[in-house]
């Protein structure tokens, strides 16, 4: 009953807060496109065959020589800016939520065992989480990046690249989770109804993920969307820095890795609309983390 | 004579404090010390005591939910405090809990009849149907309606949580069920509700109840025996009416004299004892009796050695030098 309440009382605050719907609207058409980019989008960028170097750098509509096959233009290969850029939301996208997943289950489990443990499997894993906050998540993402290069085959790698990518994003985004889950944690281990599940027979397992876990979400709904953004972001920047994902399977990221060579040279729509887009994206995530931060948190309204 | 149903010899909890930087000695505070009492099959002993006397603790480390330092509690000729995993898990059929404040012991986001049916699931190995069954047999034990059942915990009053706290403890039949505070978050009327739920409970399952309160009133209508704690230790100990009519510590005279009585000739003839300062450090306790700087009557001798508790004649045990 309080969850309808709740649910019902966020649409009702929903409808109030214009910020959050633009937020909503983004979201849901960059996923939306992204989801079915392989219906919408006019030609495969992964596919060298469907485009042709003949269409190269081609403004969008609205400018001189535009063509209307390619609404927001062409790259130097001739790729469709369009399709490009859905497909790459489409990777950043899976990537950020891959990584955020396993970033949710790691730290959750971890912060919920350490909160109910306590003592020093508590600290273990504290003192764990901050070594993990002191080294930034660039460097995290570039060491892991760096093992694997180093101890994977080379003919894997290729394959692997996703992959690696996902779980040097999801390490060093584990921490944020841990602590919540862990801070959450103790606050529930002071009711009374933790005690009596101990009492009823209930396994440390159970109370954990049956008794507590349910009363901790909504502080960690409200990570998992900032940190959804804060993984695309993070990838967007692997993939900038050219340890990310390669250009013939471009994200969001390779993407403006490959516009950055037309800034100065006036074709800056393969700058300029995978950057606005991804900002769109990020910022729009991010809205309606705080939007949903606010819901669960009557004090902030 | 009833048999003694649980054991408790010398219970110690205590709680390591960390006092300044953290790398100076390790200090405890010895919040249950070195206690001991039991409690006959089917009776009720109450401890009684003020805040921070360890009557909670000792029933939570009773429970095992607090880890004890020492003793040993016996129940059913096993030590409960020395069971480990699966062993412990089983035992928690027999002994179970009735918390203090009904608002947090249930939780938020479980309907009432799967909190009531959680411990048959846990302890138990009936069939589905046999535990529905029993789940509305104990709705209706307490007092609940069968059309509450699919409810939350907040759409109940304290009273009938708490009424579903009590279903909840009596689910695996336990012979033991340790009162924390069952009263004391409710209000006054509900309060004789429940307490006359469970007297009756008690009369119709022969259960056992270590009752933990600091209200006299409540002890007196519930109890069989009573045990008086300050300090972490045990003062005084006896039967219900040998407590009340002839409490021989003065704490406990002290707290009888506290009572209020709505009858004007008693409260006229009543003198209230009172009792001045503050309890003492609970880390650095005093040489001898805990209760010495608080005594009307304390003498030399209570300030330098610590009284035992010793018996003063039909199992009326105290601990004070002079009596």
């Amino acid at each position: 009953m309080i969850a309808f309440i709740k649910r019902y009382e966020g649409l009702w605050l929903f409808t109030r807060s214009p910020a959050a719907i633009i937020a909503a609207i983004v979201a849901f058409f960059s996923i939306f496109g992204a989801i079915f980019a392989p219906l919408i989008a006019s030609v495969n960028p992964y596919d060298l065959a469907s485009f042709s170097l003949m269409d190269g750098l081609l403004p969008p509509v609205w400018e001189d020589y535009g063509n209307p096959k390619f609404l927001l233009g062409t790259d130097d290969q001739g790729r469709d800016m369009v399709s490009s850029i859905l497909y790459g939301a489409r990777l950043s996208l899976i990537i950020g939520i891959s990584a955020m997943t396993i970033a949710t289950v790691l730290g959750v489990g971890l912060g919920l065992a350490a909160g109910y443990y306590g003592g020093r499997f508590d600290m273990i894993v504290m003192r764990i989480a901050d070594i993990q906050l002191a080294l930034p998540a660039i460097l995290t993402a570039l060491l892991i990046d760096g093992i694997a290069r180093g101890i994977l085959p080379t003919e894997v790698q290729q394959d692997l690249r996703v992959a690696v990518l996902t779980l040097a994003i999801a390490l060093s985004l584990w921490v944020n989770f841990a602590r919540t889950a862990r801070a959450s944690t103790f606050v529930q281990m002071q009711k009374e109804y933790v005690q009596a599940a101990i009492i009823m027979g209930q396994r440390p397992i159970r109370v954990m993920f049956v008794h507590i876990l349910p009363n901790i979400l909504g502080p960690l709904l409200v990570i998992m969307t900032v940190d959804l953004a804060s993984a695309i972001l993070l990838e967007a920047t692997l993939s900038f820095l050219g340890i990310g994902l390669p250009a013939d399977s471009p994200s969001l990221g390779t993407l403006i890795r490959i516009g950055m060579q037309f800034m100065l040279s006036g074709e800056w729509w393969i700058l300029w609309i995978p950057t606005v887009f991804l900002v769109a994206l990020v910022i729009s995530i991010n809205i309606l983390g705080d939007f949903l931060r606010d819901v669960f948190n009557p004090r902030l309204r | 004579m009833p048999k003694t149903l649980l054991d408790v010899d010398g219970l110690t909890v205590r709680f390591e404090v960390k006092r300044g930087s953290g790398w100076g000695k390790k200090s405890y505070l010895y919040a249950v010390d070195d206690i001991s009492f039991e409690v006959k099959q089917g009776e009720t002993l109450s401890i009684v005591g003020e805040s921070g006397s360890g009557k909670t603790t000792a029933a939570l480390a009773v429970a095992r939910l607090v880890p004890a330092h020492s003793g040993t509690v016996m129940l059913d000729d096993g030590n409960v405090l020395e069971k480990q995993g699966e062993d412990l898990r089983q035992t928690r059929q027999k002994v179970q809990f009735i918390f203090q404040d009904p608002y947090s012991s249930l939780n938020p986001r479980k309907r009432a009849d799967s909190i009531v049916r959680e411990p048959l699931d846990n302890l138990s190995e009936k069939s589905e149907d046999e535990k529905t069954t029993i789940v509305a047999e104990l709705f209706e034990a307490v007092g609940l309606r069968p059309e509450q059942m699919k409810l939350f915990p907040h759409q109940f009053s304290g009273g009938q949580r708490q009424r579903i706290g009590i279903a909840r403890a009596l689910a695996t039949q336990p012979e033991l069920i340790i009162c924390d505070e069952p009263v004391s978050a409710l209000d006054v009327a509900v309060q004789a509700q429940i307490l006359n739920l469970l007297r009756k409970l008690q009369r119709e399952y022969n259960l056992t109840y270590l009752f933990i309160s600091h209200d006299l009133g409540v002890v007196q209508h519930m109890s069989d025996a009573i045990a008086v704690m300050y300090m972490g230790k045990i003062v005084e100990h006896a039967d219900r009416i040998s407590l009340f009519t002839s409490p021989r510590h003065p704490y406990t005279q002290a707290l009888l004299s506290a009572v209020p009585t709505v009858d004007r000739t008693q409260r006229a003839k009543q003198k209230r004892i009172l009792i001045p300062g503050d309890p003492p450090d609970p880390i650095n306790l005093p040489k001898g009796c805990r209760f010495a700087n608080r005594c009307p009557i304390a003498e030399a001798q209570c300030s330098q050695t610590e009284p035992e508790l010793k018996d003063v004649g039909q199992g009326h045990k105290v601990a004070c030098h002079l009596v």
